[in-house]
This record gives structure tokens, sequence and C-alpha cells, in this order.
């Protein structure tokens, strides 16, 4: 049952190729041949049509990625913290939360644009939207969820206000918010592909499938969409690891 | 002995549905002893939570006062510390770091308060514990260490909420002894909520019989009877009925 997980992978990999054999055109199904190379040479120039290794694009993607989600994180964790702990503001902030958390995030690119112009502005913002409601919804979650009884304890035992907050408010909801904090990054690193069809951007594997469509080198597009996935799967099990690590006692809690 | 706590007039109401208050504690009058292991025993709902926890600086009271030695309390005491039935522990720290917790909030220094919470670790009985987390921890396992939680902090009264209420017989039978022990060498003041007739006879000096809403003092019973009690004995089952009777006469007054 442990290698279970690879048939599927392998068996689309093999399905992919007896499919170009078929289709016998590069524009929609490009042979293995033609994508494998560009990945088995991240770090060189020349397989991505002058934008830079493949590597170079990587670094870009993430910089920015990282950057939004980082804005989301610091803004959305103290209004969540707040939230949970403060019925009033709740009620004051949820039904704004409510509307415009279902706007997806590239919608609110025509109005980035308006606002910030064509830059890196724009772009932090796009994915600031997007990793915010996560992280915001799971860390008023994980405030709610801290048991009454713990804070009692604290407050029995001679805790005062901020060693509450501290001590217990904060532990006891970590785990939710790293949830939060996963998902959020996962939404993140999606939005970015989108953020960077905008105009004015130049690289970044987003810049990089969209250029690689212009030209009509799709073996380019699914290698950059290879890249991406695998990404995105490294840094979600970094999320995970530390959650094994530090979280485990979340829902063993007697 | 000297008294150490005295409730005076102490009441509680809520407001209820509509307009209609609900009173859940009227015009207690009580005085405890120090080192004295007094129950409040009662049905549920008959407030005997609500009062232990006015007493604890977790509720207000709405009429009447708490002094102690002499001093107005109104908010959390740090010579009283309370134990709750379950979900008490910090599921994130270890039993050594549970146990230190009050201390850390004085702001004893670490290496300090895991030495002097190893000694309540050893009064327990869980010395091979220290670093395992709750989650590992039996129920009764856990109550020993909200025990040795509560005592860290050296508190001169222990307030006890049902804490064996949520385990099976034999580990309840089991920790009221050890509860026991404990209490004889350290001597505190403890007030201990049940509604179990038979743990109250067995623990305490004094039983206080709570009614039903609105909570007022029925009776008290003294018990003299040494220590350990033999549950299955002729003295302990004349008390035991006693008290039974005083419960069971108790009106039930509530309006649903």
């Amino acid at each position: 049952m442990r290698y279970l997980r690879f048939l599927l992978p392998i068996l689309l990999v093999i399905g992919w190729e007896v499919a170009s054999w078929v289709v016998n055109n590069p524009f929609i199904v490009p042979s293995l041949e033609t994508v494998i190379p560009i990945l088995l040479h991240p770090f060189s120039p020349e397989y991505t049509l002058g934008t830079g290794s493949m590597v170079e694009n990587a670094l870009i993607s993430i910089q920015r990625v990282g950057l939004g989600f980082l804005v989301a994180a610091v803004v959305a964790i103290p209004i969540g913290i707040l939230m949970g702990r403060s019925a009033f503001l709740n009620d004051f902030f949820d039904s704004t939360i409510e509307l415009l958390r279902p706007i997806p995030p590239l919608a609110w690119v025509p109005l980035a644009l308006a606002w910030f112009k064509i830059g890196l502005t724009s772009i932090v913002f796009i994915i600031f939207i997007g990793a915010f409601f996560p992280i915001l919804l799971n860390t008023v979650d994980g405030v709610k969820s801290v048991k009454k009884t713990w804070l009692e304890v604290a407050t029995t035992l001679g805790a005062k206000e901020q060693q509450i907050m501290t001590k217990v408010v904060l532990p006891g909801a970590a785990p939710t918010i790293w949830t939060g904090l996963r998902v959020g990054f996962g939404i993140a690193w999606m939005c970015v592909v989108a953020a960077e069809w905008l105009p004015g951007i130049s690289q970044g594997l987003g810049y990089l499938i969209l250029y690689a469509y212009n030209f009509g080198q799709t073996n380019l597009i699914i290698a950059g969409m290879v890249v991406i996935g695998v990404i995105g799967l490294l840094i979600d099990f970094v999320f995970k690891h530390v959650e094994k690590r530090w979280f485990s006692w979340r829902g063993l809690e007697r | 002995m000297p008294v150490t706590l005295v409730l005076k007039d102490l009441s509680k109401s809520f407001a209820g549905e509509g307009k209609a208050e609900v009173e859940a504690l009227s015009h207690i009058n009580l005085e405890v002893s120090d080192g004295e292991f007094v129950s409040i025993l009662g049905p549920s709902g008959c407030g005997k939570t609500t009062l232990l926890r006015i007493i604890a600086g977790l509720d207000h009271a709405t009429g009447g006062t708490i002094l102690l030695d002499g001093n107005k309390i109104e908010g959390p005491c740090p010579r009283m510390a309370m134990i709750f039935q379950e979900y008490s522990l910090y599921p994130w720290r270890t039993v050594i770091d549970n146990i230190a917790f009050g201390l850390e909030m004085k702001g004893m220094e670490k290496q300090k308060r895991r030495e002097m919470a190893f000694q309540f670790l050893e009064l327990v009985g869980l010395v091979d514990f220290a670093g395992s987390y709750p989650y590992e921890l039996s129920g009764g396992m856990r109550q020993r260490v909200a025990v040795a939680r509560a005592l860290a902090i050296e508190p001169q009264i222990l307030l006890m909420d049902e804490p064996f209420g949520a385990l099976d017989a034999q580990t309840r039978n089991m920790l009221q002894k050890e509860l026991l022990e404990i209490w004889q060498k350290t001597r505190k003041t403890v007030i201990f909520v049940t509604h179990s007739v038979d743990e109250a006879v067995y623990l305490s000096d004094r039983v206080v019989v709570l009614t039903a809403r609105p909570g007022t003092i029925k009776d008290m019973v003294h018990i003299d009877l040494p220590r350990p009690r033999e549950r299955t004995g002729a003295e302990f089952a004349r008390i035991r009925r006693y008290v039974l009777d005083h419960v069971e006469k108790t009106p039930f007054s509530s309006k649903v």
C-alpha cells in the first residue's frame, strides 16, 4: 500500500506519452522528450525562451507569494485574535468579511491596477487577498476554540490578561491558525500564476507559462506547470511536517 | 481552629428568560475553618458549582460578601486554587510544565519552577510522567496532575468542583483515598463540590447540604468518624442514610 500513491502518476505519464504519440501534435500534446529536458536543466537560461532559468523564475514567484502571504498573515492574525476574543468586534467585522470573501482574488485585478498601477504592489495585493481570508477565519476559529476551562484555570492560578493571551490563547489557537496559514499559502500560490499575467510583468512561473503559450511552446507550459505543482507540494509538505511536530496534540485533548 | 473563610449572606441571581430573574443562590451563610474538609452536596442545578465559582472569583455574587481571614475578597485570589472536573490540563504542555504553570505566572525562572513542580509531581505519585503529555495519561492521572498544579502555588484553600465526576468508580475511590492522604500531609482547607452522598461522607469533616433552586443551605452534617473511613462500616451507613434523607427531602422547586 505504501507505493500505491505512485501508481496513478506513473499511469498518467504513460498515458500522456501514448496520447502524444497518437495525437502527433506538439502544440496540443507535447511528448515527454520535449518536456523532460527543460526540467532537467532548471538552472540554464537556454530552455526558457530568454526569460531567465526555470529556477530564477521560480524564485521570483516564490518571493512574490512570500511577500503577499506575509502581509496577509501579519494583518489577518491580529484581527482574527481580536475578533475571536471580542464578540463586539466579531459582530462588527463579520458581515463585511462575509461580503468580501466570496469575491475571487482575480476579480480584484482591475481594481488593483487602478489603485497600484503596474508593478509588484498589484501582484502582492492579489496574493494578499487570496491568503487573507483563510488565515483570518481560521484564526478566529482557533481563538474561539480555546476552552473556557483553560482560561479559567489560568485566572485562578494568577495569570494576568497579557499572560493569558500569550500562554493560553495563542498556544491553544496555534494549530488552527497554522491550518489557516497552510490553506492560505496554498491559495496564495495558486493566485501567483494568475497574478503574473498582469501587464508589465516580465518574469515568474505564471508569466513563463503565458509567454510559452504566445510562442506555441506547449512543452514549456507543461514543464512550468509541473514546477508549480512540485513547489506547491513541497511547501505544503513543510507545513504538514511542522503540524506533526508541534501540533499533534490537537484533537486529542480531554 | 481559627476561621478562614466566611460567606455572609451570599446571593446570586441570573437574568432569566424574558424578565423573570432566576435566583441561583439565596442567602448563603457559611464559615469554613482552617484545615477543614467541607463538602457541598446537592442535586444537579442546585447552585453548588455557582457557589464554588463565586468563591474562586470566576463569577460575582449579586449580594453578600466573602471574607478570607477577615479581608473582603472579590476576585481570584492567590491563596485559593481551583480544580475542575475535566479538560483542564494544557495539552500543549508536558505534565511538569502544566504543574509549573502557576509558578511561571508568578515569574519564577524555569529551572527553579521545574524543581518545585517536581516536588508536587512526587506528591501525587507521577514522577515517571514528568515529560509526558496529557493525552498520554488516563483520566485519573490527569486529575492527579490537576491537583499537583493547584498545590504548586501553595494555596491555603483548595476548591474542587466534582473533580472525580468523570472517572470510573474504581479510579474515583482510589483518588478519593489519595486526596485524603495529600490533604492530611499538606493540611489545606478543602471545599469540595459533589452530588455523591457517598463521596461526601467518605471525605468530609462536614457536609453542607444545598437545596435546589434557589440554592440555600438546608443542613450541615458534622462527621466525626476517624479516617480512613470504611465505606461498608455501620457508622458510615448510618451517616450516609442520614445525609441522603436530607438531600432527598429537599423540595424540587424548579419551575419548568
